[in-house]
């Protein structure tokens, strides 16, 4: 899912200044899961925001929203509510924000700031794993990704940084390269060790990605 | 032919120092330290070491070159993507550099720009493949060059990193990418030396290694917490803590690892920081 959080309050605080009346979206989808855009935290934002002496016109879970069509007929139904508040202030990452956006012509005001695609370890503790760069490489490196979770993406084998396996950037996190290494040797195979591996092919990751499931493309 | 490609081809025990370029426009001082450097083969000119934003390497190294100083150029992944570091490689061969030392780089959390994007588009196996490449005469997608660059290019180890066997793959890919010579990390341990140096042996290429003049214990315990790669014992540090000659006692240990590379090595690459009049006395 993508993980995302509330912004610092003194940053809200200034980009809700000229606005005193507020329609509130959430979305039922990361954002619920992570605590940050869910049905308590719009509850929670409307009693921060009443604390400032602004009027909360209405709210609105989306169930995702980040599905543009979706956000739109949810608003829809919303819409008087809409139309008296002036701007709209969403709990959502940027994909939400922006489904929002192309929406209504009220001013949009995002909460949250959206980090990373990001694994469940536990409650309340994400990790990245994946950063989407579309030409995975996972088979070859015994499920493990060192374009995200190597510090520096390389690709090839640790860096000089590396320090009794552990990693240059943070000493607390494990040098991907490692735990590639050490699961391979535990699976008898060379994987991603008996190559050397050539430049990434970034013109997958498209900036911005687009895809069509009936084209392939 | 480089006088350093020469040297080690030879067998001749070669000596190499470093160079930071100023923070600025003023090259008087760098220029004025390399002066200083006596018995030196070639001089390393370092690309925004730590991740500290400085003037630019191939800038510093052209200047040198011009004067008549035989450099090794340092390029790392972290501030270029594969075009700028095509583009820095033609221009540096253009200058008549010849040495390279090719790096992966610190990351940028270590320097004065944390904030900054950090680049990585290759990693340093990829650049010493590129750098084969422009040698052929061909850059990156195969087209061909208009004039071919001559390199000799190196890479960068940390003899002592462990897992041994994970650090010593990327070796022999570096190898295998065209990697002519290596300059080691700093040396403290005679065993993880001889360990590394057994494991080279086959792959016949020479290695330079990394000795670093320490001033005193605050010095050993700041690199240990702050520089990537580099760990020095505690057995040292205590040396530091006994003595009441700091200095001196860092002159006795690089002197020391002088004499083991000489043992064990085919140069060393000599790391003073600002000492270089001390360079004679650790080669002594």
């Amino acid at each position: 899912m993508i993980i995302s959080k509330l912004k610092p309050l003194d940053e809200l605080q200034q980009a809700l200044a000229e606005f005193d009346k507020l329609f509130l979206v959430g979305c039922a989808a990361c954002a619920t899961a992570c605590k940050s855009g869910g049905e308590e935290e719009i509850f929670k934002l409307q009693e921060w925001l009443v604390t400032l002496e602004k009027d909360v016109t209405g709210s609105v879970v989306i169930d995702e929203a980040c599905h543009i069509m979706r956000a739109a007929r949810d608003l829809r139904h919303h819409k008087n509510a809409v139309q008296s508040a002036e701007a709209v202030m969403v709990l959502a990452c940027g994909s939400g924000v922006q489904s929002i956006s192309s929406n209504v012509d009220k001013r949009v005001v995002g909460g949250l700031n959206s980090m990373f695609l990001g694994n469940v370890r536990r409650f309340g503790h994400y990790e990245e794993m994946c950063s989407l760069c579309g030409d995975c490489i996972l088979n070859e490196t015994a499920g493990i990704c060192p374009v995200t979770t190597c510090a520096k993406g390389l690709l090839n084998g640790p860096c000089g940084g590396m320090k009794d396996g552990h990693c240059e950037v943070d000493a607390d996190i494990e040098c991907a390269w490692r735990l590639i290494y050490e699961r391979l040797q535990g699976q008898q195979r060379h994987g991603v060790f008996a190559r050397r591996v050539p430049p990434k092919n970034w013109s997958r990751r498209r900036q911005p990605g687009r895809y069509q499931l009936n084209k392939g493309s | 032919m480089s006088r350093l490609s020469e040297q080690l081809s030879r067998g001749q025990f070669v000596v190499t120092a470093e160079i930071a370029p100023p923070k600025g426009t003023n090259l008087a001082p760098a220029l004025a330290a390399v002066a200083k450097f006596e018995g030196i083969t070639a001089v390393n000119v370092t690309d925004n070491q730590g991740a500290n934003m400085r003037l630019s390497a191939l800038a510093l190294a052209a200047q040198l070159q011009k004067a008549g100083t035989e450099t090794i150029l340092q390029l790392t992944c972290r501030d270029r993507n594969r075009m700028a570091l095509q583009s820095d490689l033609l221009g540096a061969s253009a200058f008549g550099i010849e040495n390279l030392l090719l790096l992966s780089g610190d990351h940028s959390k270590f320097g004065d720009h944390p904030d900054s994007r950090p680049v990585f588009d290759l990693d340093s196996v990829q650049l010493l493949d590129m750098t084969a490449g422009l040698m052929m005469g061909v850059d990156m997608v195969g087209k061909p060059l208009n004039g071919v660059p001559k390199f000799f290019p190196g890479a960068a180890v940390n003899p002592a990193a462990e897992p041994f066997e994970l650090m010593f793959q990327k070796v022999a890919k570096k190898v295998d990418s065209g990697a002519r010579f290596f300059q080691t990390q700093s040396i403290f341990d005679r065993n993880a030396l001889e360990r590394f140096m057994s494991a080279m042996k086959p792959l016949r290429v020479p290695v330079i290694a990394g000795v670093l003049l320490i001033r005193n214990a605050r010095m050993a315990r700041f690199l240990n917490e702050n520089i990537p790669g580099v760990q020095v014992p505690d057995a040292l540090i205590e040396r530091f803590d006994r003595t009441a000659d700091p200095l001196a006692e860092g002159l006795a240990i690089a002197r020391e690892t002088v004499v083991l590379a000489r043992e064990l090595c085919q140069g060393v690459h000599l790391m003073t920081l600002g000492h270089e009049g001390m360079i004679p006395a650790i080669l002594e």
